[in-house]
């Protein structure tokens, strides 16, 4: 018992267990109770979220042509870690991408993970997905993943379906729904319909082991959803008109709108030069983009909708209508024309030479300015001040659906211009400015511009009678027909039925009189209504401009040409429409020669003085 | 008399309840970790629940034996016993099979044998024979050495494996000669080591050298017993500097790279979730997103799924900490000390100073592996592949403790028999 003197180290003991498993309980109560860092780690851990991507939606043309559709495309994904005596070379040989590159991607997705799957190589063809399956087995650590992307079988139309990507930034940021390299539709149809047509991404849920084998689903699929497939979408356009306004604007600057009156559904739209849709899909987007964009005839510029011209003399038909309006000219009123209309010495608009003096039809059929000058001179100074008289008239020229958006289902649009009284006061001065100051309105000159669909509308509107449909191009979404009431609605002009048919007689006459601008474009057995219109180009030759519809009665079709330095407006722009409309209305050409006249035109090589 | 009662009389039944309860726990735990949604039967012998219950089968044996020999067998034997697990140890070095690097294990073909986890009990058994010597005066140098030879043997074969957990197990019966009358200065000294080695690593040389010299100033103001005090005070403060030195040394000619990383990771000097602190990271994951109550269990996700490594032995707590929560490290740490301090009390009770270190021993031994095991899976030591008595799995080490606990219960069942 003598060493028991040393009984009270056993306090030691109790201190040195007792703390030490109190130091334990201390710790572990920090890291399983306070800290919540450790609950999400073991999430990340096990629960592997798999994306299950729909089938994007097929387009379709009025007649149920398929237009876009989905093709089977591998991206090349890679595992780090698993890589094993990787032939480098090889693998670059049939992927066809430098070593430079290589170690590039390589490193990107080392830098996401090493352990997880990522990205390598993304929308590799099918023919090197085909030759790369075959030895895949050497390069472990690579897989192929399917998806889709999506095919062209008409190769036309690229401007209205325009394109799907991967998801841009801006959009990643403020729209949950979508995750890096996602799909999305960057411009045309693919955009304006793309929450239609990508339809709704599946979750499943699935827990793995530290191998990232799947071990089953995570709480039995509770939280799992299914993906649900886009929906198909049919377009107003009738492709085969559209291809074949395309080849009659193959080397020619321009663009063709066509609509049918009665629905405001565009049969076909048009922007010269084109491309072939199927350019900008998988791998080769990325440079056939960048070759396009900067191309000199900006190929990628859509101008049925962005551009934005003088009108020329297509105008005057408006002018002619609120001239009636306003009654300050009837379907008798005749005007002198001495070669134009001269108001001082210094103002004057020149005229070609014909007969004088001309009746309102016979102004339409031949295009006379100083018809229209007078008429404009009298529109405005109907009323007591200029502004006034002029804000009349602008209201007027509104209600046609110029200077608006539209507000459409097309991806892209341009307002134009209708100038204000404010505008004019800012040029000139307050009251400084009289209908003469401003006279080339009479004439769609100035500072008049409108879009090539504006124009197309326009004449729907006359060939209405008085009233249009907001054009648009998507018939049915899912097989559903559209029911939205911005394009069943019909939108009136201010002006009354009753005038109408005076102006449209004119513009038969464009074809049919005997003076008519337009008479060498004429169509056996259709009643076809037009006027040409020329638009002064300060850069070089004038535009070539035509609208016109078909037929006279109950009208099918309605259009706008227009032709970039084409000179005048009967030279290609009107036998362009009337190629159009009997080919659309008939199905078959009967002025072959005039068809290879334009088809044969080159209209490129004309240089910009700019 | 009463040895002539049943084997049972006398014996402390709260040790074998808590020993019960642990081997029960731990049972569940292995059952878990093992556990896989639609796989194969567990209790069978191709599988660790089913060894397992073989191994607890078997140790209920080897108590029945230690509960049935006389109390006067292991003193008498004890430096019989320490010799034949001296020549276990010497023999594994020379036909032991390597696992992982070291020579730990004998092949005994469908089983292994690790003879350390048996030699503990003839070492311990060894240590309380020679100081439970009448007279014997552990003040004087010769009987320190004498005792710290009994123990250094076993250290330097174990470290010839080399196995640097259990020699630090072995180490710590250090504490029980602390016990025994050895003077307090050796233990602060060790202690003093260790704070300068850690504070060392932790901060660079010159940081170190700075607050050895602050702390020895103070010591020497504050513990002022006249000016004889100054010299031991310069003594011990140039000893401490020699010794920060020498740190840099020992850290990386002694230790090997995995023992210097594990370190570092723990010192937060390298933070590498993917190597080096890789298991680290899982096991506080697994441990840590047990939260309060646990995920239940069978539940867990971290363990069964293989993100922590030996889930079913030497990170066992794992499990509990996943499947059970805070709850399971109350039950765990709980238990074990409770088993702690009734070792305590009992080896305190005791009337022979063999039985009374025999019980330090024990204590000692079990507090080791349970701290540093525990301690490692959260963060608090470097990995040091040690069991968790009675909870990892593993025949070897079940039945390592479960006779070291057993001829401890017998001797104190035995206590009244002895005169002194």
């Amino acid at each position: 018992m003598s060493r028991n003197k040393f009984a009270d180290r056993r306090l030691f003991f109790y201190f040195l267990f007792g703390g030490s498993g109190l130091l334990l309980l201390i710790t572990l109560f920090g890291i399983q109770v306070i800290n919540d860092s450790y609950k999400i780690s073991a999430e990340n851990n096990v629960i592997k979220a798999v994306t299950i991507y729909p089938e994007r939606g097929y387009v379709y043309d009025r007649e149920g042509v398929l237009l876009v559709t989905n093709q089977r495309a591998y991206d090349l994904m890679v595992t780090p870690r698993q890589i094993k005596h990787l032939d480098t070379l090889a693998l670059c040989e049939i992927i066809s991408v430098d070593q430079e590159h290589f170690n590039k991607y390589l490193k990107r997705a080392k830098r996401y993970s090493s352990r997880k799957a990522s990205l390598f190589l993304k929308e590799i063809s099918k023919q090197t997905a085909a030759q790369l399956q075959e030895r895949l087995y050497e390069f472990p650590g690579f897989y192929l993943q399917e998806r889709t992307m999506r095919q062209y079988p008409e190769s036309s139309a690229a401007h209205i379906l325009g394109y799907v990507s991967q998801v841009p930034d801006y959009i990643l940021k403020k729209d949950n729904y979508y995750k890096r390299n996602d799909n999305y539709g960057i411009s045309g149809v693919e955009s304006s319909y793309e929450k239609d047509l990508r339809g709704v991404q599946g979750t499943q849920y699935l827990i793995r082991d530290v191998w990232n084998r799947p071990k089953g689903s995570f709480a039995n699929g509770e939280y799992d959803s299914l993906a649900v497939n886009g929906k198909d979408i049919e377009l107003s356009i009738d492709i085969q008109l559209q291809k074949y306004a395309e080849q009659l604007m193959l080397n020619k600057k321009g663009s063709i709108v066509a609509i049918e009156p009665a629905t405001g559904e565009i049969l076909s739209l048009v922007s010269s030069p084109f491309y072939d849709p199927n350019l900008l899909v998988g791998r080769s987007r990325s440079p056939n983009f960048n070759k396009m964009y900067v191309d000199e005839e900006k190929p990628l510029f859509d101008r049925s909708l962005l551009a934005e011209y003088p009108p020329g003399s297509t105008f005057k038909l408006v002018n002619a209508l609120i001239g009636l309006q306003e009654d300050v000219i009837y379907k008798g009123t005749k005007f002198s024309c001495d070669e134009g209309w001269r108001f001082s010495a210094k103002l004057k608009i020149g005229c070609h030479a014909h007969r004088s003096p001309l009746n309102l039809i016979e102004s339409i059929e031949q295009s006379c300015n100083a018809y229209y000058c007078n008429t404009f001179r009298r529109i405005v100074e109907k009323y007591p001040t200029a502004a006034e008289g002029y804000d009349n008239w602008r209201n007027h020229v509104l209600s046609f659906g110029l200077g608006n958006f539209l507000n459409n289902d097309l991806y892209n649009g341009r307002k134009g211009r209708v100038p204000t009284v404010d505008f004019y006061n800012r040029q000139y001065g307050k009251r400084a400015w009289k209908a003469p100051t401003v006279i080339s309105l009479a004439i769609g000159q100035d500072a008049l511009v409108v879009s090539p669909i504006q124009m197309a509308n326009m004449c729907v509107a006359i060939a209405n009678r008085g009233h249009y449909y907001t054009p648009h191009i998507v018939r049915k979404v899912d097989g559903v027909p559209l029911n939205d009431s911005t394009y069943s609605v019909p939108k009136y002009t201010s002006i009354d039925e009753k005038h109408f048919n005076t102006v449209i007689n004119g513009m038969e006459r464009v074809f049919t009189g005997k003076h008519g601008t337009a008479k060498t474009a004429r169509l056996k057995g259709i009643e076809i209504c037009g006027k040409t219109g020329t638009a002064e180009n300060p850069h070089g030759d004038d535009h070539s401009i035509f609208i016109a519809f078909a037929p006279k009665e109950n009208p099918q079709i309605a259009l706008a040409v227009y032709v970039e330095n084409g000179g005048w407006g009967s030279t290609w722009a009107a036998p362009i429409a009337s190629l159009m409309i009997e080919r659309y209305l008939t199905g078959k050409i009967s002025n072959t020669k005039q068809e290879a006249f334009i088809l044969n035109g080159n209209l490129m090589n004309t240089e910009d003085a700019e | 008399m009463r040895n002539n009662k049943t084997f049972f009389a006398n014996i402390d039944w709260s040790l074998v309840f808590i020993y019960l309860l642990m081997l029960l726990f731990g049972w569940l735990n292995i059952y878990a970790a093992n556990y896989d949604e639609g796989a194969m039967n567990l209790i069978t012998m191709d599988a660790e629940p089913g060894k397992q219950l073989f191994w607890i089968a078997t140790s209920c044996v080897w108590i029945f034996f230690i509960l049935l020999l006389d109390g006067k067998f292991y003193t008498t034997f004890s430096y019989l016993i320490y010799a034949f697990m001296i020549l276990l140890l010497i023999g594994v070095l020379i036909i032991g099979k390597e696992i992982g690097g070291a020579k730990s294990w004998y092949d005994l073909g469908s089983f292994s044998m690790q003879p350390s986890e048996f030699a503990k009990v003839g070492v311990l058994l060894a240590l309380s024979k020679y100081l439970s010597k009448l007279n014997l005066n552990l003040t004087k140098l010769e009987t320190q050495l004498r005792a710290l030879a009994i123990l250094s043997f076993p250290i330097l074969l174990i470290m010839l494996q080399p196995d640097a957990g259990s020699a630090i197990v072995f180490a710590s019966l250090f504490l029980v000669l602390f016990r025994e009358g050895v003077p307090s200065v050796y233990l602060t000294i060790i202690g003093l080591a260790i704070t300068l080695f850690i504070i060392t690593l932790k901060f660079e040389i010159l940081t170190a050298s700075i607050i050895t010299t602050i702390v020895a100033i103070l010591f020497a103001v504050l513990l002022k017993k006249g000016r004889n005090s100054i010299k031991p005070a310069i003594i011990s403060l140039v000893l401490g500097l020699g010794f920060v030195q020498s740190v840099g040394y020992l850290y990386n000619d002694i230790l090997r790279p995995h023992q210097r990383s594990r370190i570092d990771l723990i010192l937060g000097k390298i933070d590498d979730i993917h190597g080096a602190g890789y298991n680290l990271h899982q096991s506080k994951i697994a441990i840590g997103s047990g939260g309060f109550t646990g995920k239940g269990f069978l539940d867990g996700t971290q363990t069964k799924f293989n993100f922590v490594p030996e889930q079913s032995t030497d990170f066992i707590f794992c499990t509990i900490g996943e499947e059970w929560g805070f709850i399971g490290s109350l039950i765990t740490i709980g238990l074990f000390l409770a088993l702690l301090f009734r070792l305590i009390i009992l080896a305190e009770r005791q009337r022979s100073t063999f039985s009374r270190v025999y019980g330090y021993g024990v204590a000692t031994i079990l507090f080791c592996h349970f701290f540093i095991n525990i301690a490692m899976t959260i963060g608090i030591m470097p990995v040091i592949g040690i069991p968790l008595p009675f909870f990892s799995y593993g025949g070897s080490s079940l039945w390592g403790f479960s006779i070291l606990l057993f001829i401890f219960i017998k001797l104190d069942a035995y206590r009244m028999d002895i005169l002194r």
